[in-house]
């Protein structure tokens, strides 16, 4: 092992002793040094696993090896990136359709809320990841559409279906509020000015008793339901299904997420897309462009807010119960942390992200308290590995890799 | 003043940044088809000159006309589509755009894609270099290359008034007169060019028209070639 390793060994090993073993070890109870040490031995185990394995693979013996191996490696390679991308898209979409078949409901539930998560995550993307206005209140659109839906349900009757159109719109045009006096806004003071919107829209939910009746929340939506035409005796009849189960919920959730991911998709290449990137890049070369930047601006965040009014919805009439509490600044947090670690502009990266983000924490409940010291480690050690992002998209990955003189292919 | 209109005219304009009062009272008429200059100091108001014609800055007072028409009330894409373009101060292209997407943003609000393609023909006639760098990212552009593709940007829109800021700022001086060559040839395609320089030597050299602007006035208006020969000038901005 090269002394560099070495070093890093000790260096780190004492970074995350002095990290770990007090976090660990103080319980409320007293100091309880053998289950800090382990924890402690187990990530100086994996350290050690990743350095060894990163030095073998550095050393000459391996190269010449590897050198030996490489055109078996490409042919491999070249099999793989043959498929067509449809046949993989086919694939996933197979298999998160049979999903709920194998699942159990707890596991149905889960997947139901990675796609919540999925849909908020692109959405979030068109106003970060395109338009690169950074927000940090997008969950207040969620939450516009949550309780566009449980208020007209519960005062009108109105169907899930009627309100989605109604609700899209509502967060569109919240969306055009906060919006407009931040147009002159850039990077930190954006930032500040959105998460104050979001905590705005969480306190009005939460103190508007007589409409929202406050922290004790909207309860009984109706699900969603869908008809279907009925040959009984008397002609063709419409009867409505309730979608009650967790199954057909999930099947409703993931039709959303498709059509999120190929809306989404669209906008990216298309010549709005471009221009919402020109401005990311450079507003004021994008304005002598005859790029509208105004307009475009405020139909990034439109259009972001009317994904997450669908998503949220959907949520609402899931639970048929909705209270502030659902939309704190933690779960913007969250949404942001998705699209970040997919990778900014990346639409599989983000369904990637949206996935593991929601369901790691879920599935390692087993850890208890230390699921949330996993999570951070994992965060933290992806920002450190893959600052691009799991899946990161092509022109993201230049910009952290850029090299003088180097040529992309388009 | 000719008996044909100008392409663009300037009456009295009146631009701030907040307090802070920019331009006081620009007046000036380019006719159709010339190279003017506007040459001055730092921070003599040159740039906002510019961004005010375009819209990116409002004017507080006075007029602007483009072709008799007002245009200060206009937003910069409106400006835009009328058949003006600019090329921003300091090289700003797309850094992360490859040097194709960075003209075709130039053609931002053109349908036509076969027009648009000729002019990308034309662009790569007027800089064969940029037409090895087609999949480069701009930002990895030398500097000289990097102007190229600003102006080359701003002709993607086929103008009528081409707004150059400029143009030679920290170039190289043979970099300088290679870009000063190819505004000639621009502008004998038929394009009004308005330029704002601090290489007021070069300007002067290849402009017909050539105006001197001192903390937010123009203080004079000539020929250039006679403003070349002109004691003051030679003194405060030929260095001679």
């Amino acid at each position: 092992m090269p002394s560099s390793n070495v070093k890093k060994f000790i260096v780190y090993s004492l970074f995350m002793g002095i990290l770990i073993l007090p976090m660990v070890g103080l319980p409320s109870t007293g100091f309880e040094i053998t289950r800090a040490l382990l924890v402690w031995g187990v990530f100086v185990g994996i350290l050690a696993f990743w350095l060894l394995g990163k030095s073998i693979r550095g050393s000459d013996a391996f190269q010449s090896a590897a050198g030996g191996l490489a055109p078996f490696r490409s042919r491999l390679f070249d099999n793989f990136t043959k498929v067509p991308t449809k046949i993989y898209l086919c694939l996933l979409l197979f298999a998160l359709a049979a999903y709920p078949q194998v699942a159990n409901n707890y596991m149905v539930d889960v997947g139901i809320t990675c796609l919540i998560y999925v849909v908020l995550g692109l959405g979030l993307d068109i106003v970060v990841g395109l338009a690169g206005l950074l927000d940090l209140g997008y969950i207040a659109f969620y939450a516009v559409g949550a309780y566009t839906y449980s208020l007209l349900n519960l005062h009108f009757g109105l169907s899930f279906w009627s309100c989605l159109p109604i609700g899209i719109v509502l967060g569109a045009v919240c969306g055009c509020i906060i919006g407009y006096p931040t147009l002159r806004m850039r990077g930190d003071y954006l930032a500040i000015v959105t998460m104050g919107f979001g905590e705005i829209i969480r306190l009005v939910l939460n103190n508007w008793d007589k409409l929202t009746k406050g922290p004790n929340g909207l309860l009984g939506m109706a699900k969603p339901a869908i008809g279907y035409p009925s040959f009984a005796e008397g002609g063709v009849k419409w009867v409505s299904y309730s979608l009650k189960s967790l199954h057909s919920l999930y099947y409703l959730i993931l039709l959303i997420a498709v059509l999120t991911v190929i809306g989404v998709g669209r906008l990216n290449n298309s010549r709005i897309g471009r221009a919402w990137i020109a401005i990311r890049e450079d507003e004021v070369a994008a304005e002598l462009s005859g790029v509208p930047t105004t307009w475009l601006k405020l139909l990034a965040y439109a259009m972001g807010a009317a994904f997450a009014s669908v998503a949220g919805a959907f949520f609402a009439s899931k639970l048929s119960y909705t209270n502030p509490n659902f939309f704190i600044f933690m779960e913007s947090c969250i949404v942001l942390c998705i699209v970040v670690l997919g990778g900014v502009g990346s639409i599989p990266g983000i369904v990637l992200a949206g996935i593991v983000l929601i369901a790691v924490p879920e599935v390692s409940r087993e850890l208890q308290n230390y699921r949330m010291l996993v999570f951070g480690l994992a965060m933290a050690v992806m920002m450190v590995l893959r600052p691009e992002g799991l899946i990161p998209a092509t022109r993201h990955k230049r910009e952290l890799h850029e090299t003088e003189g180097e040529t992309y292919g388009e | 003043m000719a008996s044909e209109q100008p392409i663009l005219k300037l009456e009295d304009v009146h631009t701030y940044y907040g307090n802070i009062h920019a331009l006081k009272g620009v007046s000036c008429a380019i006719p159709s088809g010339d190279i003017a200059c506007l040459i001055g100091a730092n921070g003599a108001g040159k740039s906002t000159t510019l961004l005010t014609i375009f819209g990116v800055q409002r004017a507080a007072e006075g007029k602007i006309l483009y072709k008799g028409r007002e245009i200060h009330h206009l937003r910069p894409e409106q400006v835009a589509a009328l058949g003006v373009s600019q090329t921003p101060e300091g090289r700003q292209i797309f850094p992360r755009m490859t040097t194709l997407e960075n003209l075709e943003m130039g053609a931002f609000l053109r349908g036509d894609k076969v027009a648009v393609a000729e002019d990308m023909e034309w662009v790569f006639s007027l800089f064969p270099v940029l037409q090895e760098r087609t999949r480069q990212l701009g930002g990895t552009l030398s500097g000289g290359e990097q102007q190229m593709l600003a102006i080359g940007r701003a002709l993607m829109s086929r103008p009528e008034l081409l707004l150059l800021d400029e143009p030679s700022l920290g170039l190289a001086p043979k970099l300088v007169e290679k870009i000063f060559e190819t505004i000639l040839e621009i502008s004998k395609s038929g394009v009004t060019i308005f330029l704002v320089e601090q290489n007021a030597h070069m300007a002067l050299s290849i402009s017909n028209t050539g105006y001197v602007m001192e903390t937010g006035r123009i203080v004079l208006t000539d020929k250039a070639s006679d403003l070349l020969q002109n004691e003051k000038v030679k003194k405060a901005y030929l260095g001679e």
